[in-house]
């Protein structure tokens, strides 16, 4: 039963509020895209064991969708930030890196 | 034979008498007693019998950790198996009987496993049932299910008559235990004002303190736990309970509590159980330590127990499980329990102790008192059938050489202590072997850890290993600083120093004697309940178990609903040595919660019955009720299949409600269907990529029907889109739909799109919407008269206007899931009753009939129309349905479009949709197969299609179905076979024949639904 905090409403939210939706920070791959490149978006997961940038909707809260980064093997949080941010930002890979020196984006 | 002390017994009160019944004998016990205590005090010294062997047992424990002393509780709807008498409080008229016993509990005819115990060797069930096949099926699993399960499940028809319910807290400290480390650690946490909650699972304060003579601060141990429970109570902050159970610590602070109200007072008011959900910063696990049996031939017979708990009984319940023990031990502490009964008056002939010299304190006092003390000395076995006639005593060091017999009617056993570490391992806590004390503890550098890396579980006391009072009371108040120190707090008051007696090192005593032969191990028990042996372990781990977990699995050691809490620890050390192994190098198996079975009731709180999950209504849904209507299930709705008049069958009434609206009127609560407006200047753009079609050409006015795939092509909603206005759209999906639709609209609003002007709001519960369907829709609507025109050249098919009908305000829409003239109508909801019943009373001249879902089934596939769930079930693209008439070919992009250019989405082999007809006119059976040559690599035979749907057409006369068949529309008239689950009369699959035609049965050109 895990907890974020929400970025909108700034609370707690506890796993039974929330809905998960997978890796964040994922480019779509449309029509006239390779085979391959739609292959990794659609289906090809690292699916890490260690730092994850993941999708979260506050679903029985403010309905708004956030990222998360999380360890997915301590289940630490990093830090959420809002769902409209094409890449981590800086401020959590501070976070992540305070925590994990030897991480780095890959 | 166990008996009830002259004198003697803090706990019970013995001017007082209550009754009770075990196995329909009535008894006597007194106030305070648990039921094994007061079993014990009559003389009951077998509780029960043991899963496989069946051999008679008797109370081992005097807590949770029990494996034996499990009976049947209650009667009737009351019911309930595997109830432990060690946690189970006396009352007037409490019924127990005792399990797995057939036919009498003392003349068992299962001991006979017992005489032959090579029967069931460790892993009797993989090594014997696999060959000959049929075998499992008509001998092996009747006979295992005859033979399987210790208490009787309660009857299914009676159904729980006790409620229950659930709490929500929020603490910054939860407490498991309310001994002294439990307390200690409260009164520091409540006094620097911090929010507690303190839970012990038993019905007292204090733990067993009080029985091992614990000094604090210079007083009883009583004296102080009285004081602190006291202060304690002054503090709002703090919250005491009593008879709860921290069942199970989760991710993030998550914390499982167990609150068992009435099962000791049945006949009081309220909930029985309750289950409590706690998120909490910090968890402090006070849950101390368990003994440990020590592993001698014969150490399962009724009469021998764990040395703590016969002290516990004599000193708590003053009863005693004889009047002459042998105490057995490898450690200081069992000398306790020889001090306890000689002070009780009762005989101790001799303590067995397996260490070559003893001489602790407690070991002196043992002396001084006259007690003969034998060192180096091991049980070589226990004699006796039904209960301990005599222990024969034998040199530790040897294989098991008679030395002594000494005769006895009890045994108290210990093999050290392990602390319970199972709160800590719940989430991931790891542990650390302890030489000294030969247990696993805590680990404290590697603590489970929340969501800010921290360890959030703290033990205190004798669960981080500090087994003495005075090291408990000291490591509670360390824990409790480290809590504090978090909150930038410290200790107000000087911390309480408690004293007890020293004690001597133990020596690790795994097998007793040392190096006793085969016939000895194979008497040796490691897991009562699951009658799991030394010998057990010893052949797994021969045949190749090496890991802990698959021996655990093979030899099913700790797997019963004790859950190994008195083996774990033995049988790991038995496994190390036969590998040859160190113990921390072997492991341990996974602690997983909850720590004691916890009643189903709990879990399932108040959400039972009519509650069970929450019911939509719509506006309509009380005239449904009067009406009769025979109800189906549909998402959260209840909605009407059919409206069955007195004496009719469902399945005439479905046919009446078609025809009737086919040949007149028909009138459908649509209310269900989703609706969603999708507003603002890229609503038009956003739609488009939403469905294959295109909708931002869409005129306001108009209506058009639209397909929702997911990004992966698959179909997952279809519906018909109104543009409102410009800049707004109503979309319509199906019932239960709406809640998934609008979440995977915001889904890619919020993340892909987040810079397109889109606003969405799911206003499905805002209107009722009622379809008026039939060749005499138009003229009931006119009845009721309408400020806007209706007419076929004003209002045609697929378009919608609004105004007022019969002084409703309405949007009125031309579409049509039945291919007949239909206006569905949306009114706002709170009209939606008033709505009903005009058009029922302005319709009554022209026979309008309500249907139900069956009807507007049934007339959806006579006209080939799809259902989403029903010809889709999440592996269908619209292209497999014939749909690529609502596909654009000229947007570049849309929601799946990409993943329907993959080669297997373009595979011409692909099964499509066709409509079916049977030779016969029956009813094909829903969901069979067509059938094809051969068989595949399981030998199954091969197929080519399926059915879909499958309904008998009133209209028609006939059977009528839809399916998906490989290049079936390319191969029309053609005769298939489908299987059936009926046999004919040579035993054979009956299969019926079925003809490929075109999935419109009915009006293929439309001209019904065009008027």
């Amino acid at each position: 039963m895990l907890t974020f905090q929400c970025p909108y409403c700034k609370i707690a939210a506890c796993e039974t509020e929330l809905a998960a939706g997978g890796e964040a920070h994922l480019k779509r791959f449309g029509p006239g895209s390779s085979d391959d490149d739609f292959e990794g978006y659609l289906f090809l997961r690292p699916n890490v064991k260690g730092v994850h940038f993941e999708r979260w909707r506050h679903a029985m809260g403010c309905g708004k969708w956030f990222l998360a980064a999380r360890c997915t093997a301590t289940l630490e949080v990093f830090g959420t930030y809002l769902a409209q941010t094409p890449e981590p930002p800086p401020e959590i890979i501070a976070a992540i890196q305070a925590r994990r020196p030897d991480w780095s984006l890959a | 034979m166990s008996i009830r002390l002259a004198t003697g017994g803090r706990l019970i009160d013995r001017s007082r008498k209550i009754g009770f019944r075990f196995n329909g004998k009535r008894l006597q016990g007194h106030p305070g007693d648990t039921l094994a205590s007061a079993l014990m005090g009559n003389g009951q010294t077998i509780l029960g019998r043991s899963f496989k062997y069946h051999r008679p047992r008797g109370v081992v424990a005097s807590g949770a950790e029990e494996p034996n002393a499990l009976v049947n509780l209650g009667a009737g709807a009351h019911h309930e198996p595997n109830q432990r008498a060690t946690l189970t409080e006396l009352f007037d008229g409490l019924t127990a009987t005792s399990q797995n016993h057939w036919p009498s509990l003392n003349w068992d005819i299962g001991e006979v496993n017992a005489l032959i115990p090579q029967l069931l060797p460790a892993g009797f069930y993989y090594k014997t049932f696999i060959h000959p096949r049929p075998f499992w099926k008509h001998v092996f699993e009747p006979f295992i299910r005859q033979s399987a399960g210790l208490g009787r499940a309660p009857d299914a028809k009676l159904s729980d008559p006790d409620r229950y319910e659930q709490f929500y807290a929020h603490a910054d400290l939860v407490i498991a235990g309310g001994g002294i480390a439990g307390l200690q650690a409260a009164l520091a946490a409540g006094r620097a004002g911090l929010r507690v909650i303190l839970c012990e699972q038993g019905p007292h304060w204090g733990g067993r303190a009080p029985v091992d003579g614990v000094e604090i601060d210079g007083q009883p141990a009583e004296d102080w736990i009285a004081a602190a429970v006291q202060a304690l109570e002054q503090m709002d902050h703090v919250h005491l309970r009593l008879r709860t159970m921290v069942a199970g610590v989760y991710d993030h602070g998550y914390v499982i509590g167990y609150e068992r109200l009435t099962d000791h007072s049945p006949d009081h008011d309220g909930p029985r159980h309750r289950l409590w959900r706690i998120r909490t910063k910090r968890i402090v696990s006070a849950t101390g330590a368990l003994e440990r049996p020590l592993s001698f031939a014969g150490n399962d017979k009724p009469g021998v127990m764990l040395a703590a708990a016969v002290r516990d009984y004599v000193i708590n319940w003053g009863v005693a499980p004889g009047a002459r023990t042998v105490v057995v031990t490898n450690n200081d502490d069992a000398y306790r329990t020889a001090l306890a009964l000689h002070a009780a008056g009762l005989e101790v002939p001799c303590i067995v102790d397996a260490r070559p010299e003893a001489d602790g304190p407690l070991v002196q006092e043992a002396r001084a008192r006259g007690l003969r003390v034998l060192t180096g000395t091991a049980i070589a076995t226990v004699k006796g059938l039904r209960g301990v006639v005599a222990v024969q005593l034998c040199a530790q060091d040897g294989d098991g050489a008679v030395t002594e017999d000494v005769v006895c009617d009890s045994v108290a056993m210990s093999g050290g202590w392990s602390p319970v570490v199972h709160l800590w391992s719940h989430c991931g806590g790891k542990l650390v072997w302890d030489d000294t004390g030969a247990y696993f503890r805590p680990d404290a550098t590697r603590p489970p850890t929340d969501q800010s890396g921290q360890g959030f579980v703290i033990c205190a006391g004798a669960a981080d290993g500090a087994l003495l009072a005075g090291d408990t009371m000291a490591n509670a108040t360390a824990a409790v600083a480290c809590v504090l120190a978090e909150h930038g707090k410290e200790m107000t008051a000087a911390a309480p120093v408690a004293r007890a007696a020293a004690e001597a090192p133990l020596m690790p005593v795994w097998v007793m004697p040392a190096r006793a032969g085969l016939k000895k191990r194979a008497k040796m028990w490691l897991d009562f309940q699951n009658d799991v042996k030394v010998s057990d372990v010893q052949l797994a781990a021969r045949e190749g178990y090496e890991s802990v977990e698959h021996t655990k699995r093979y030899t099913t050691l700790g797997m019963a609903t004790d859950q190994g809490k008195l083996s774990n620890i033995n049988g790991l050390a038995i496994l190390a040595q036969a590998l040859d192994e160190d113990i921390p190098r072997v492991g341990t198996t996974t602690f997983r919660p909850p720590y004691t079975p916890i009643s189903m009731g709990a879990i399932a709180g108040e959400g039972r019955g009519a509650i069970f999950q929450p019911l939509r209504r719509t506006p309509i849904q009380d005239w449904h009720d009067a009406a009769g209507a025979h109800f189906e299930p549909v998402g959260y709705w209840r909605r009407p299949y059919c409206f069955p008049r007195k004496g009719e069958s469902h399945r005439d009434a479905v046919n009446r409600e078609i025809l009737a609206t086919r040949n007149g009127v028909g009138l459908l609560d649509a209310s269900t269907l989703g609706k969603i407006i999708v507003k603002g200047a890229d609503a038009g753009r956003f739609l488009d990529m939403l469905y294959t079609n295109m909708m931002s050409t869409l005129a306001p006015g108009k209506c058009r029907y639209g397909l929702m795939c997911s990004e992966n092509g698959f179909l997952m909603d279809d519906g018909v889109v109104a543009r409102l206005d410009d800049d707004t759209f109503l979309v319509h999906t199906t019932t239960g739909g709406a809640d998934r639709i609008h979440a995977h609209m915001e889904d890619w609003l919020q993340c892909e799109w987040w810079d397109w002007k889109v606003y969405t709001a799911n206003v499905t519960e805002q209107w009722a919407q009622i379809a008026v369907v039939g060749p005499k829709a138009r003229a009931v609507l006119e009845k009721l008269g309408a400020d806007f025109d209706l007419s076929k050249d004003a209002l045609p098919f697929m378009s919608w206007a609004e105004g007022r009908i019969g002084g409703f305000e309405a949007r009125a829409f031309r579409i049509s899931f039945s291919g007949e003239l239909s206006f569905e109508i949306a009114v706002p909801a709170a009209q939606g009753r008033a709505f009903w019943d005009a058009l029922m009373a302005a319709g009554a001249g022209f026979g309008i009939t309500p249907y139900g879902t069956e009807a507007l089934h049934v007339m959806r596939a006579e006209k080939g129309f799809i259902m989403i769930g029903d010809e889709t079930d999440g592996t269908v693209i619209p292209q497999d349905l014939g749909l690529d008439w609502a596909i654009s070919k000229k947007k570049t992009d849309y929601l799946g479009k990409r993943a329907q250019e993959r080669a297997h989405m373009t595979d011409p082999a692909r099964w499509k949709l066709v409509g079916l007809e049977t030779l016969d006119g029956s009813v094909l059976p829903d969901g069979c197969y067509a059938l094809a040559d051969g068989v595949n690599a399981n030998g199954q035979r091969n197929t080519q299609g399926r059915v879909t749907s499958t309904y008998f057409s009133p209209t028609l006369g006939r059977g009528i179905a839809m399916g998906l068949v490989r290049n079936g529309p390319d191969r029309m008239g053609e005769v298939l076979e489908f299987n059936t689950t009926e046999k004919t009369a040579k035993g054979e699959m009956r299969t019926v024949s079925a003809r490929i035609v075109s999935p419109v049965f009915f009006d293929p050109a439309g001209e019904k639904q065009n008027v």
